[in-house]
């Protein structure tokens, strides 16, 4: 099994073992402040790191190329409060001008 | 108050208006799986499988630009902790066993608890409504466009071309940006960001972004 069919069977395994474990144990587990707090900040510096290296890594290396101009476009769209699909696609359409033309 | 056992009018609205503009973003994930180096057939494995949007945009996200397999898992199963919360809070309302209880495992997920929560003041049996139209609901959408995207993606070919590659961390932008609610939350994703880069030409692919899940524990487990 190559890298892709470990990463998805790994990650749908775990993310039915959650949910199943959610609605299996007692809900004075994991009720504590602590937990609650922690699980809503994860989600956010994950996604981040996750925007900040699609957009600036190439492999091992930092770069700035086509791919800013699309994450900036699709900030400003998302501070107009755009939908979801058209953020991506201005994003996208965005990126992929600058990597034709310049 | 007495609860009507019919399903209200106004559930059913919300939990399909939900199913399709959410699922409509599955057309995101097929065309970004794709572009990272996923097959059709994988890129819709993970969809019906692991089901959750974050998880499955994190883990295309970190092996297609050259993580392991396991930082991509720990990342996805990090980001998918939250759905067991969520089944904590849903299995007293939903009181499920067996082959029921799987079924409403896996379609445990932001939106059919988002929709379930909102339906309080309208009595238990339409929040139950809500969570399964809207967990089933997002679930058929979710899947046929991933499909859709994936097939698109196949035939366009060089993702940069089309602009695929931005078209990435721009979802992942998309998914973070509700969540920034407060300037501690937007000081803390500047600081996952830099933490994420200045880690990234000497650690290898993937460990950057799990590494700042220490910046979400060390600032959540400290005393308020």
């Amino acid at each position: 099994m190559n890298t892709m069919w470990w990463g998805v069977a790994g990650t749908s395994v775990a993310a039915f073992a959650l949910k199943y474990l959610g609605h299996s144990i007692p809900q004075r587990y994991l009720s504590h402040p602590k937990i609650q707090k922690t699980n809503l900040l994860i989600p956010i510096t994950l996604l981040s790191a996750l925007v900040a290296v699609q957009t600036f890594a190439q492999e091992n290396k930092l770069v700035i190329d086509h791919r800013a101009v699309g994450l900036a476009v699709a900030a400003i769209a998302l501070k107009f409060r755009a939908p979801f699909p058209v953020v991506v696609i201005l994003a996208a359409l965005s990126s992929a001008l600058v990597y034709h033309f310049f | 108050m007495r609860v009507v056992s019919a399903t209200p009018k106004s559930t059913i609205r919300d939990s399909l208006s939900v199913s399709i503009t959410v699922g409509a973003y599955g057309i995101a994930f097929g065309a970004a799986s794709v572009a990272a180096g996923f097959t059709v057939l994988q890129t819709c494995l993970l969809s019906l499988l692991t089901f959750s949007g974050a998880s499955q945009f994190a883990v295309v996200g970190v092996i297609g630009s050259g993580g392991g397999a396991l930082s991509g898992i720990a990342t996805a199963t990090l980001l998918g902790f939250r759905n067991g919360l969520y089944g904590l809070r849903m299995s007293p309302l939903l009181q499920t066993k067996g082959a029921k209880r799987v079924l409403a495992a896996h379609i445990t997920i932001d939106e059919s608890t988002g929709v379930a929560l909102s339906q309080e003041k309208l009595g238990v049996d339409a929040m139950r409504s809500g969570f399964w139209i809207t967990g089933i609901g997002v679930f058929v959408f979710w899947n046929l466009f991933t499909l859709a995207g994936a097939f698109g993606a196949q035939a366009m070919g060089n993702p940069a071309a089309w602009g695929l590659d931005a078209a990435v961390p721009a979802a992942f932008l998309g998914l973070v940006w509700p969540r920034l609610t407060s300037p501690s939350d937007r000081i803390l994703a500047m600081a996952a960001m830099a933490l994420a880069l200045g880690l990234t030409p000497f650690v290898p692919a993937g460990l950057p972004i799990i590494a700042t899940a220490f910046l979400a524990l060390v600032i959540g487990m400290r005393k308020p």
